[in-house]
Formats: structure tokens, C-alpha cells, sequence
């Protein structure tokens, strides 16, 4: 705010919090990364100083990519994760775009609606659905999540692209209905290439959201070639009472890279979506 | 999608046939009910539905696999008569009430150090929201390990800092373990509070602050009559945000404690999952989870209108 303090005031003011924050925010994942990288006879024995790595090794990696599944899950993670989010940002748009654009009645209910839906928590609908998904056979497929996850992802991409679609200006519209365009080529040809930031946005909040869901892949996902990171590491790599932590910190690491990634690429764009205020906390 | 232009290549054969049909597809009210009846039939069909088929699940008593018989009101009056069940709601209560003003403390001190120059601010902003971002039941595993009772990293500090051995069981002490969720709930909701407020001060004026520097206001005078008033309604929205979720959490419950010990971190959300995927009780279960709605549907009321009107 105001410039001007001394070294110990700046020290006290700035980077004592931030530095406090820091280590609080990256000091679990400082713990996976060398977890992961011990040997077991540095892992289990109380008389090492374990805050730091005395002998590295990979074996952890080696055994989770190759005695388990974990290869598998990655890729259902993936594949459902992008569809999902397509299918969210379709059907998103499909409903915020005459939600931003057009004036008939019912609008406002039906934006009302969306929010509604939007801030619905799962535990509310998890049982019925449970059910729905056996009565239709679909327990133990991708179809089962890819279908469920756009419950959620669809009211939020709505939700977020109705907000970025108010600030676009309406001119090249109008211009384009002049010229004699429908209001369908309208959308496709003039609006919807100039939203393009906005897609990004929802795009990796959805993708973010459905590599963090847990529950629904928990319920409908029992087998263990159908499972995703989040319920392949806590259903098969904690097996009953017996913990492999070197194993789990590196499935951790390695199920939290994609995210991680994606979030590095387009951080600014996360931050933008982030503080519109649309995003559940 | 192609549905608009399939008469206009059949224009050949009617012109005056095609023409009508185009221009009823471009008023705003078909064009706008046709393109929102895709998406709006799928909520109704994976929401809507579920959402009253669960309102009938809990009058019902319904094992797994086997139809359901109408009871009426009597899950309710079971769950009213549980002491698990209100030992439960106290739990959701202390656990939302506590985490949430944790986070809203934290994310305006955070906040409030990020709100200045230096250098890299943009890589420790984009650090800080990693515990955001990483996927829940993956970062909660890093911190069952840092909590284990047996090899705790953390215990291994307090031991050097002088608390006598082995130190705490965190995991196993009922006020432990709650004090342990709601800390691992907020280190994950913290950075979202405080970039959101963080974009919020931004956008202070810094005349504002300026004028009641010239008038004489001290720091903590301009933080209390000039930040606080303007960031109310960011605040407000985010902690409604954070209610709502954290009321409702079950990820990092599920993989920390699963509602132990004792059921002392049980929540609606692990309790009703406990009731009807493990007991096999989907009726209870439903109705465990319903007991939720008259709070969330409150809640979301008032934050659908607050997000209305702005």
C-alpha cells in the first residue's frame, strides 16, 4: 500500500507472513517429494533425521507403475476428465449463451436455477443417484462418471461463461444480424471464436474438478481397471492396515502432476476465472 | 445443431416454405428455449430426478437390492432418536463454524502481506494456491503420513521443541482428530480466501487510502473504515462459498478418519455414506443426507440472491 519502510519493517510486515504462508502451503508437498524418494530403511527408522533425503531412490515409482494400476487409473483419470469437461463446456455455453444474450421469459428463474444447481453439494444427491446408475447398469463404467460429472461441471461452466459473456461487447452481433446472419451462425461464426479466454477458464476449472472428485468415482468405480487416481490410491494402495507410504507419496505426486501442469500453463487465466467469484471454496 | 439450416438447403423446393420456418427459429424465445433444452433436460434427468427420487428414498425403507416399503416419517424419527446422529450434526456444526473463520482470518492476514510489492509475487501467488488445486483425497494423503501415529514428522518437531515422547496421537484423540480435519480443511480452503480478497483490496482505490491517511487514520483505522466496508461483499460471498462446502464435505473425512475415532469427525455427508453404501441402508442413509438440506437450501437461497443481485 504505502512505500517507504525500513529493512525490519518490511522484514516483519512482508516476509515473515509470506514466508510463513509459503513453507504452510508447500510443506506437504516438500514431505510427498521426499517420501516418495526414500528407501524403506530410511523411511521406518526413528534415529534418521528425516527432513532431509540421505538416500535416494526410485524404487517407489518403479513398484507403483509396476505392480499396480496406478498406469491404468492415470489414463481413466484423463479420459474422463476431457470428456467431461467437452461435454460440460457444451452444454454450458448452450446455456449461458441465451442466458447473457437473449431477453424472453423465464430468463431470470432459469439463471437462478443454474446457481442453484451449481452450489447443490454432492453428499446431497450421491444415494439416489447410486441407484439410478445400478437401475441403468452403468456401476463400474467410465460412462457412469463421465455422465454424473457433468451434473456439477455443467451449472459451473454456465455459471462462469455467463459472467465472461456479459463483457464482451455486442457490436459485431448486431453487425452480423444486420448482414443477415441467423442467431445460430451469429453465436458460432462471430460470438463464440471471441470468447475464447473464457474457455480456457471454465476449461481447466472443469478439468481441475472432475481430477479432484472422489466421491461419485468412489461409489459407481469398484473394480479396480475402472478406477481413477483419487480411488485407486486410497482403495488399493492402503491395503487394510498396512501402509506402503513411499508407494502412496508417489502416486500422490504423480496423480497431482496433471493438475499441476495444466495449472502452471495457464495460471493467470485460473486467477482471472478464480477471483470472478464464481468458485466454489 | 444442424436444425437451422436444413431448410434453407431445401430451399429450392420452398422458398415460401423456408423462409417462415427461419424466421420462427430466430425469435429470441425459440432460439433461446431450443438451445437451452438440451442441457437444461440433462440436469432435470441426472439432478432433478435424483434430488425428488431421494426426497422418496427417505421415506422409504430400502435395503440395497431389494425394493423399497413406504415408512413414512419413521427414518427421520430413527435419526432423531440417535445419538450418533446428533452427535454428528454438533461435529458439521463445529467443523463448519471453526474452518470457516479460520480460513476467513487466515485468507485476510494472507491477503493482507500479499497486498504489497516484491519481487516474484506472481510465483509465490501461484505457489500458494497449489494446496487449492492439488486434488483433495491425494494432498489429504500427505497428510495422514505427516499425522501417522508412529512416524509423524510433525511429532518429531514437537519432540525436539520439548513435548515428552512419543508425542500426540492426532489421529487417535477425538479432539485431536477434529482439531486435525479442521486444520487440513482450512490449509485447503486458505488460498482461496486469500487470492479472492487479495483481487478484492486490488481493487481499493489508493486515494481512498490516502484521504484518510491525510485526516489522520491511523493503519488499523484504515483497515477497519476503509478495507473491511469494501471488501464486505467479496468476504461475503466467499465465506457462503466456504460454508456451503465445508458444511457438506466429505473427501477429506472419509480418507483421514472415516469419522473416528468414535465417531468423533463423523459428518452428515461420512455418516449418511456409512449408513447407505456400508450398511446397505439406503432409505436411512437419505434421510441422514436430507437432514442437510434445510441449512444448505437456506444458504444457497441467500447466496443465489446475493450473486443475483450483484
Amino acid at each position: 500500500m504505502v512505500t517507504g519502510y525500513g529493512p525490519i519493517e518490511r522484514l516483519v510486515r512482508l516476509w515473515l507472513p509470506v514466508g510463513f504462508f509459503l513453507v504452510l502451503a508447500l510443506f506437504p508437498f516438500y514431505w510427498m517429494a521426499i517420501t516418495s524418494l526414500k528407501p524403506n530403511a530410511e523411511l521406518y527408522n526413528r534415529r534418521i533425521m528425516p527432513l532431509v533425503l540421505h538416500n535416494p531412490t526410485l524404487k517407489h515409482y518403479i513398484d507403483l507403475l509396476t505392480q499396480t494400476s496406478f498406469l491404468t487409473w492415470t489414463w481413466n483419470t484423463m479420459l474422463v476428465a476431457i470428456v467431461s469437461t467437452v461435454i460440460s463446456l457444451v452444454l454450458g455455453v448452450m446455456l449461458a449463451y441465451p442466458l447473457a444474450r437473449m431477453r424472453f421469459a423465464g430468463a431470470g428463474l432459469i439463471a437462478m436455477t443454474v446457481a442453484a444447481i451449481y452450489l447443490v453439494p454432492q453428499p446431497l444427491l450421491f444415494i439416489p443417484l447410486a441407484d439410478v446408475i445400478n437401475r441403468l447398469d452403468l456401476g463400474n463404467t467410465l460412462t457412469a462418471v463421465i455422465l454424473t460429472y457433468p451434473t456439477m461441471l455443467v451449472p459451473f461452466c454456465a455459471w462462469l461463461l455467463l459472467g465472461y459473456f456479459k463483457t464482451v461487447p455486442m457490436e459485431l452481433e448486431e453487425a452480423a444480424r444486420i448482414d443477415g446472419a441467423s442467431r445460430l451462425q451469429t453465436m458460432r461464426r462471430i460470438f463464440l471464436p471471441l470468447c475464447t479466454p473464457g474457455f480456457i477458464s471454465a476449461g481447466i476449472f472443469a478439468f481441475t474438478l472432475s481430477q479432484n472428485e472422489f466421491l461419485y468415482a468412489l461409489i459407481f468405480l469398484t473394480k479396480s481397471a475402472v478406477r481413477t487416481v483419487p480411488v485407486g490410491v486410497i482403495a488399493e494402495l492402503i491395503r487394510g492396515d498396512v501402509f506402503y507410504w513411499g508407494q502412496l507419496m508417489a502416486g500422490a505426486l504423480l496423480g497431482s502432476v496433471p493438475v499441476a501442469l495444466i495449472y502452471s500453463f495457464f495460471v493467470e487465466h485460473y486467477v482471472a476465472g478464480l477471483t470472478s467469484g464464481s468458485v466454489k471454496g | 445443431m444442424s436444425l437451422r439450416s436444413d431448410p434453407l438447403i431445401g430451399a429450392a423446393r420452398s422458398v415460401r416454405y423456408a423462409a417462415p420456418l427461419s424466421v420462427w427459429l430466430d425469435r429470441q424465445s425459440v432460439f433461446s428455449w431450443l438451445m437451452m433444452a438440451p442441457p437444461l433436460l440433462f440436469l432435470a434427468a441426472l439432478v432433478g430426478y435424483p434430488f425428488c427420487y431421494g426426497i422418496v428414498l427417505s421415506l422409504q425403507d430400502r435395503p440395497v437390492a431389494h425394493p423399497g416399503t413406504f415408512v413414512g416419517l419413521k427414518n427421520f424419527a430413527t435419526n432423531f432418536n440417535d445419538p450418533i446422529f446428533w452427535r454428528v450434526a454438533l461435529n458439521t456444526f463445529v467443523y463448519t463454524v471453526v474452518a470457516t473463520l479460520l480460513k476467513m482470518i487466515g485468507g485476510l492476514a494472507l491477503a493482507l502481506a500479499m497486498n504489497q510489492q516484491f519481487p516474484l509475487k506472481n510465483l509465490v501467488r501461484a505457489l500458494l494456491l497449489l494446496p487449492f488445486i492439488v486434488p483433495t483425497v491425494l494432498s489429504t494423503v500427505a497428510w495422514m503420513w505427516i499425522l501417522d501415529p508412529a512416524f509423524s514428522v510433525l511429532n518429531w518437531l514437537l519432540v525436539l521443541l520439548g513435548v515428552p515422547k512419543p508425542g500426540p496421537s492426532w489421529l487417535g484423540n477425538p479432539i485431536l482428530a477434529m482439531l486435525s480435519i479442521i486444520v487440513i480443511n482450512t490449509w485447503r480452503g486458505l488460498p482461496f480466501y486469500g487470492i479472492t480478497l487479495l483481487a478484492g483490496l486490488q481493487t481499493v482505490p489508493p486515494e481512498l487510502y490516502e484521504a484518510a491517511t491525510i485526516d489522520g487514520a491511523s493503519g488499523w483505522q484504515r483497515f477497519r473504515y476503509v478495507t473491511l466496508p469494501l471488501l464486505q461483499p467479496i468476504i461475503l460471498i466467499v465465506t457462503l462459498f466456504s460454508v456451503i462446502f465445508t458444511f457438506a464435505d466429505f473427501q477429506l473425512v472419509y480418507v483421514l478418519t472415516h469419522g473416528g475415532p468414535q465417531n468423533a469427525t463423523q459428518l452428515f455427508a461420512t455418516y449418511a455414506f456409512d449408513i447407505a453404501m456400508g450398511a446397505g441402508q439406503l432409505g436411512l442413509g437419505a434421510s441422514v443426507a436430507l437432514a442437510m438440506l434445510p441449512a444448505l437450501a437456506l444458504l444457497i437461497l441467500a447466496l443465489t440472491i446475493y450473486m443475483r443481485r450483484r
